[in-house]
């Protein structure tokens, strides 16, 4: 088996375009979280979000690719180019011919099913734009990447709600790993900061009106977000012998499903997940110094993930560090494992733990170190990064510092 | 405007093209439109014209609405509003 590690990061999020400027928002604790800028906003009993602004399509990307792109698609590729960038790489013949990519996303294009609804629905308009079905499909931003970057290997979407992009990146992983592709480009996006998209979520009540505020004894709900976050996982051999800079390494995942509720989460389910992934990474639970908590701020995602970290470490829970990054840039559904990575990255690399912000109230059910409120330097070897699905579906990446 | 000067707007839009390089007698693959292109010029005609083109991207050249040329698509439109207008 090959080793596996990361050598290229990029991400859009509310927080930031780019790595540095959301790894310096987490160091800082700043909350991308604000009213929400859409049509028929009045129409929304809850109007905030971690939305991305400043990012115009316009300029960007020309009327054909616009024609084509959805704004998850949009963030995708921005967070694609900065990713393979970074890495130094690029794809012509065998290496693009084994390279491939795969990717999260829970809804797709949600605005384009959004916005041609309106108009057939609400407007009465009988033709939509020819380019409306692949627009909207969930590979849609998977593909576009492998046009751009010639990425010609294994590429698929992965989709498992709000766990897609840990999904995505375990995919990428083992095939890395199993020697199947050298290169894999992983992660994930989400954009459904639209009318029909934020509408559909006020439904299940779970929605807070006001912040996130993961772990808090007063916490409410929680908050969506939306962008991008896309990483080159690469092997470790080939890495070391171009000299590429090695972000960290990815040392295992663990995938389980709860085969309980539609809803609500596991704690069995999580602990399995968690504890699987350190035992494919072989390491011990006592060398985790941080993990990027799936932390949405519901009731019941809080304490059941903090109980089954309980069950997961002994008496090491009380020793390790766990955030909730979710407070700052929101939940990006789809995309959030991968915006969350980059937080495991920056506690590997920069021995920096990003900050749970908007913590209040201690929860004797979560009475583990969430790390409230300003972020902490701390050196760490070894982080988890969790997402637990609605749908029961789990998925934990294990990463090690080189 | 007039329908080619229409017709002539929507194509030399979708070749990239500044209009006066798009003449009546021109083939739409000489503009350099592929498939896609001409499905996305078929939509912005009905939309311009609010007529419904039958048009099959799987046998482009087998349906009533003649494509081969700029001039055949204007005549093909005029048809298409006596029918439908």
């Amino acid at each position: 088996m090959k080793r596996v590690v990361i050598t290229g990061a990029g991400t859009i999020n509310a927080l930031g375009h780019d790595v540095a400027s959301t790894l310096t928002a987490m160091r800082e604790g700043q909350c991308g979280i604000g009213p929400l800028d859409l049509r028929d906003v009045e129409r929304l009993s809850i109007q905030i979000g971690g939305q991305v602004t400043g990012f115009e399509a316009i300029g960007r990307y020309n009327r054909q690719q616009m024609a084509l792109y959805d704004r998850f698609t949009q963030f995708t590729l921005a967070a694609a180019k900065e990713a393979i960038d970074q890495s130094g790489l690029q794809f012509s013949g065998e290496l693009s011919a084994k390279s491939g990519v795969v990717l999260g996303t829970a809804g797709g294009g949600v605005s384009t099913w959004d916005d041609n609804y309106r108009s057939v629905y609400e407007d009465g308009k009988n033709r939509v734009h020819p380019f409306v079905v692949p627009k909207l499909m969930n590979n849609a931003a998977a593909s576009h990447v492998s046009m751009e970057h010639n990425l010609k290997g294994p590429s698929f979407t992965v989709s498992t709600a709000c766990a897609s992009s840990n999904h995505a990146m375990a995919q990428a992983f083992t095939m890395v790993r199993s020697g199947l592709a050298p290169v894999m480009v992983t992660g994930g996006s989400e954009s459904m900061l639209c009318f029909g998209g934020v509408k559909a979520w006020e439904g299940l009540r779970v929605m807070s009106r006001d912040a996130c505020r993961p772990f808090s004894a007063n916490r409410n709900g929680m908050v969506q977000g939306e962008g991008a976050g896309v990483f080159v996982f690469e092997e470790y051999e080939r890495a070391r012998a171009r000299g590429a800079d090695i972000l960290c390494e990815v040392a295992g995942f663990a995938m389980s499903s709860d085969a309980g509720d539609i809803v609500m989460p596991s704690k069995n389910g999580a602990s399995r997940a968690m504890a699987g992934a350190l035992e494919d990474a072989r390491i011990n639970r006592e060398d985790v110094g941080y993990i990027n908590a799936h932390g949405t701020g519901t009731a019941a995602n809080d304490k059941t993930e903090c109980a089954a970290v309980a069950d997961v470490f002994g008496p090491h829970a009380d020793k390790l560090m766990i955030s909730s990054t979710k407070s700052m840039h929101g939940h990006l559904i789809g995309g959030t494992g991968a915006v969350e990575l980059l937080a495991c990255i920056m506690a590997l690399r920069d021995g920096v733990i990003a900050p749970t912000i908007g913590y209040q109230e201690p929860d004797p059910e979560c009475a583990l170190d969430v790390v409230p409120n300003e972020a902490r330097d701390a050196k760490v070897s070894v982080a988890l990064s969790n997402a637990f699905a609605f749908g029961g579906m789990n998925a934990v990446l294990a990463l090690r510092s080189v | 405007m007039s329908t080619l000067e229409q017709v002539i707007a929507i194509i030399a839009d979708q070749a990239v093209l500044d209009p006066s390089d798009v003449k009546p007698e021109s083939t739409l693959e000489e503009l350099g439109i592929d498939s896609l292109g001409l499905v996305e010029s078929i939509f912005a005609i009905e939309e311009a014209f609010d007529i419904s083109v039958p048009f099959n991207a799987n046998n482009p050249t087998e349906s009533d609405f003649d494509i081969s040329t700029v001039s055949s698509i204007v005549e093909g439109i005029e048809r298409l509003r006596r029918e439908q207008g």
